[in-house]
């Protein structure tokens, strides 16, 4: 290739990969004994349970309905009697109220088709689909949780043009996108038809970056003779998975900032490969999100693994399958190194965003020891969305709020560049969290009077 | 399972490896080429003064970090080896040993402690002490060893022969054969402080500091930019009374300043449109002392001017602000 692979212009680090997973087979993880299902695995209103205590349910059976249009329902992953309800820690460290189901067999509801047959006609209508995807349950599985069918609908005033696939993986270590695009190639660019469809547009590029370059040999040879679908390779540049990124580099247009901007103002739909993948279940095999891929990972881990998991499979389980927890873990993270969450126990039910688990050894988990500001000017040089990292920071410390918003806190996504930059260790994001929350609270006040 | 050990933290999880000594030790390491320079076009006495210049530098900063402000000692983190490193680079080699150490405790005392320590000192701890000294010591920090000479020859600046000349009305063109030739002028074979005489050296450290990515061309190539075309233009209005922009960019401190002065960190802009303001104006105000004001080199004023506005400049010069 002579041409420059393309990525977005602005700031942007680059981590070292670590994919120590990116060559393992997805494998079916066990069932669970208990399983744990969140009410609440979505951005948007919690889904009311529609269940009790000691009834009988199928895997794929809906057991909390859809509480508004920006919501979905949730489904048992697993066969068998209801425990209770009950609070369970969620991967945010706090605890989040759950139904527990206890295993039984392995028997799903009628009208779903778990056979490997891959249906790539697609039948449904728009509107057919959209319900389906409501129906099942479906949210962006990249992390963010939205209900994927808002993204499928083009609101009022607003006309999309292109539908852009996720499949960069920008997160060091995490591998689930790419064993899916590898072994699910097929399924998952069906899944981007039917997305193309519901939307009513016949553009998709799907973006992947160089690192996994048989990822996009593989699907650019599965797309070869459908002009619709175009893989495009990107530079490996971090964070390039973020929707601003992405849509920056694939169709250079800039997402207004947050909270009112979104894809659809430049007439971008964004989703995750594993969601096209979940979408196509949906519609071609009327199947819900019960499952998904989950990376365990680490230096330390004996198999580090991509296993395909029942929602509510305690984490301890998959840890379990890929080895065991390794002698000296210090700590484990929910998610990418970058903007994972470290969580401090095992007994974490997978949900509808569990991309994966990285587990570090104790070297690795401490923080260094942070000194004085030399104002270098890197957190400023990184930040891709150019904000002013150093000067946030000190605006949240003296409370200087207003001042803040003018610097356009709300705008910060926390990718961490900044913190991952600094010569200083100084806990920039930390700060800029605390006073982007208090921003947002005095917006909120504001509106309100 | 060692679960009581678990670290529970914010993102991010990983780090790049950068840290304040890593930076500090590679423009340690790009000054050394200038040294080299420096203690073969003026001999030996270079390196004391640059020896004498860091110890002093590095001791101030231990005795009134462990005994004044009794704070955890960092003397050694590299920042007070380069200062006490530029300071010597801004000094004629045959300065007595105690005014060194004069200008060692006025960088770090003054210059850089008064303030809070690294980070928050407003103007170049250096170039703070260098004009100290200069204003104080005029005699002594304006007689330049002769390069290559034997103990005790003197030497006047290539800019200070201009400067005398072109004040006493001879032409530029005239004066040319006192001076030493283009090329002599690059590798460093003229009268001067200890670290500025060799471009050549001074821009193999530029090559290093950007390849190890310590700093970035913007405020370097915006000041000798400016420099270069500024006296261009002087010169192709009147070749009689300027010289020509060749000649400014090589000799005085031009390269030192833009290298390695006004790209220190914590006294330059933060973002790449700042920088690149900045080193325009630093360039301008460099060329206005030279060819208007009454001393024969601007840069070290220059830098600590511009100084002065960096937070008017980080007030005003943001970056990009995505999607607006």
């Amino acid at each position: 290739m002579t041409k420059r692979t393309k990525t977005f212009p602005q700031g942007g680090i680059h981590p070292k990969d670590t994919k120590l997973s990116a060559d393992r087979p997805i494998e079916q993880a066990a069932l669970p004994e208990t399983a744990a299902i969140f009410l609440s695995q979505h951005i948007g209103a919690p889904a009311k349970p529609v269940v009790q205590a000691g009834d009988k349910v199928k895997a794929g059976q809906v057991i909390a309905e859809s509480a508004g249009f920006i919501s979905t329902h949730i489904h048992s992953s697993v066969s068998g009697t209801v425990l209770k309800f009950d609070t369970v820690m969620d991967h945010s460290g706090y605890k989040k109220s759950a139904v527990l189901i206890k295993v039984e067999g392995d028997e799903w509801l009628e009208g779903i088709d778990r056979s490997p047959e891959i249906k790539t006609e697609i039948t449904a209508t728009p509107d057919e689909i959209r319900q389906k995807v409501q129906q099942a349950g479906i949210v962006g599985l990249g992390g963010a949780t939205f209900p994927s069918h808002v993204k499928l609908g083009v609101p009022d005033g607003k006309t999309a043009e292109f539908l852009l696939i996720n499949g960069v993986e920008c997160e060091p270590y995490l591998t689930s996108d790419h064993c899916l695009m590898l072994e699910r190639g097929q399924e998952m660019l069906t899944g981007v038809r039917i997305a193309l469809k519901a939307i009513g547009i016949n553009k998709a590029m799907i973006g992947i970056e160089e690192n996994k370059p048989d990822a996009i040999a593989h699907l650019s040879d599965l797309t070869k003779d459908d002009p619709q679908i175009e893989v495009v390779p990107l530079k490996v540049w971090y964070p390039q998975g973020g929707e601003r990124q992405l849509v920056k580099a694939l169709v250079n247009r800039e997402i207004p900032p947050p909270p009112k901007g979104l894809p659809i103002d430049v007439g971008c739909v964004v989703l995750n490969v594993a969601t096209c993948f979940a979408i196509y279940e949906a519609v071609q095999k009327s199947k819900p999100l019960v499952e998904r891929v989950v990376t365990v990972t680490g230096k330390a881990v004996k198999r580090p693994s991509n296993f395909l998991a029942r929602i509510g499979t305690p984490l301890a389980q998959l840890v379990e399958a890929a080895g065991g927890l390794p002698e000296g873990t210090g700590k484990i993270v929910s998610g990418g190194p970058m903007m994972g969450k470290s969580l401090p126990t095992l007994d974490v039910p997978i949900t509808k965003g569990t991309g994966g688990i990285v587990l570090f050894p104790a070297a690795e988990s401490k923080r260094k020891e942070t000194v004085e500001c030399i104002r270098c000017g890197k957190c400023v040089s990184v930040c891709p969305l150019g904000l002013e990292p150093y000067l946030m920071m000190t605006l949240a410390d003296k409370d200087l709020l207003e001042r803040a918003e003018q610097e356009r806190i709300t705008s910060c996504c926390e990718c961490a560049c900044c913190v991952f930059i600094c010569p200083s260790n100084r806990p920039l994001l930390d700060h800029i969290r605390l006073g982007k929350t208090k921003v947002l609270n005095l917006m909120r006040a504001r509106q309100k009077t | 399972m060692s679960k009581d050990r678990l670290t529970i933290s914010l993102s991010p999880h990983t780090y790049s490896g950068f840290s304040i000594e890593k930076m500090m030790y590679g423009v340690v390491i790009a000054l050394l080429p200038a040294l080299a320079a420096g203690i073969y076009v003026f001999g030996f006495s270079a390196l004391l003064i640059t020896l004498v210049a860091v110890v002093s530098c590095v001791a101030c900063e231990f005795l009134i970090q462990k005994y004044l402000l009794k704070v955890p000692v960092r003397a050694l983190d590299g920042s007070a080896i380069i200062t006490g490193m530029l300071l010597a680079f801004n000094l004629p080699s045959n300065l007595p040993l105690w005014i060194v150490v004069v200008g060692g405790i006025v960088a770090i005392g003054i210059g850089k402690m008064s303030f809070g320590g690294l980070g928050n000192n407003p103007f170049n701890p250096a170039l703070v002490a260098r004009v100290f000294l200069l204003i104080s010591f005029p005699v002594q920090m304006t007689s330049w060893p002769k390069p290559f000479a034997v103990d005790g020859v003197t030497a006047a600046t290539p800019l200070g022969i201009l400067k005398e000349g072109v004040g006493a009305g001879t032409r530029v063109a005239a004066l040319m054969p006192e001076m030493p030739s283009y090329m002599e002028l690059f590798l460093g074979k003229m009268g001067g402080c200890i670290g500025e005489v060799s471009a050549c050296a001074l821009l193999i450290g530029f090559v290093y500091l950007l390849w190890r990515k310590v700093i970035t061309w913007h405020i370097p190539a915006a000041m000798v930019g400016t420099v270069f075309a500024f006296t261009g233009i002087l010169w192709l209005a009147d070749p009689v009374k300027y010289a020509d922009p060749v000649f400014h960019i090589l000799t005085g401190g031009v390269m030192l300043g833009a290298i390695f002065m006004a790209t220190d960190y914590v006294t330059s802009p933060m973002t790449k449109k700042g920088m690149v303001i900045y080193g325009v104006l630093i360039g301008v105000l460099t060329v206005l002392i030279r060819t208007f004001g009454a001393y024969p080199e601007g840069v070290s004023f220059a830098i600590l001017i511009m100084n002065a506005f960096v937070p008017l400049i980080n007030r005003f010069c943001k970056p990009h602000r995505f999607g607006e």
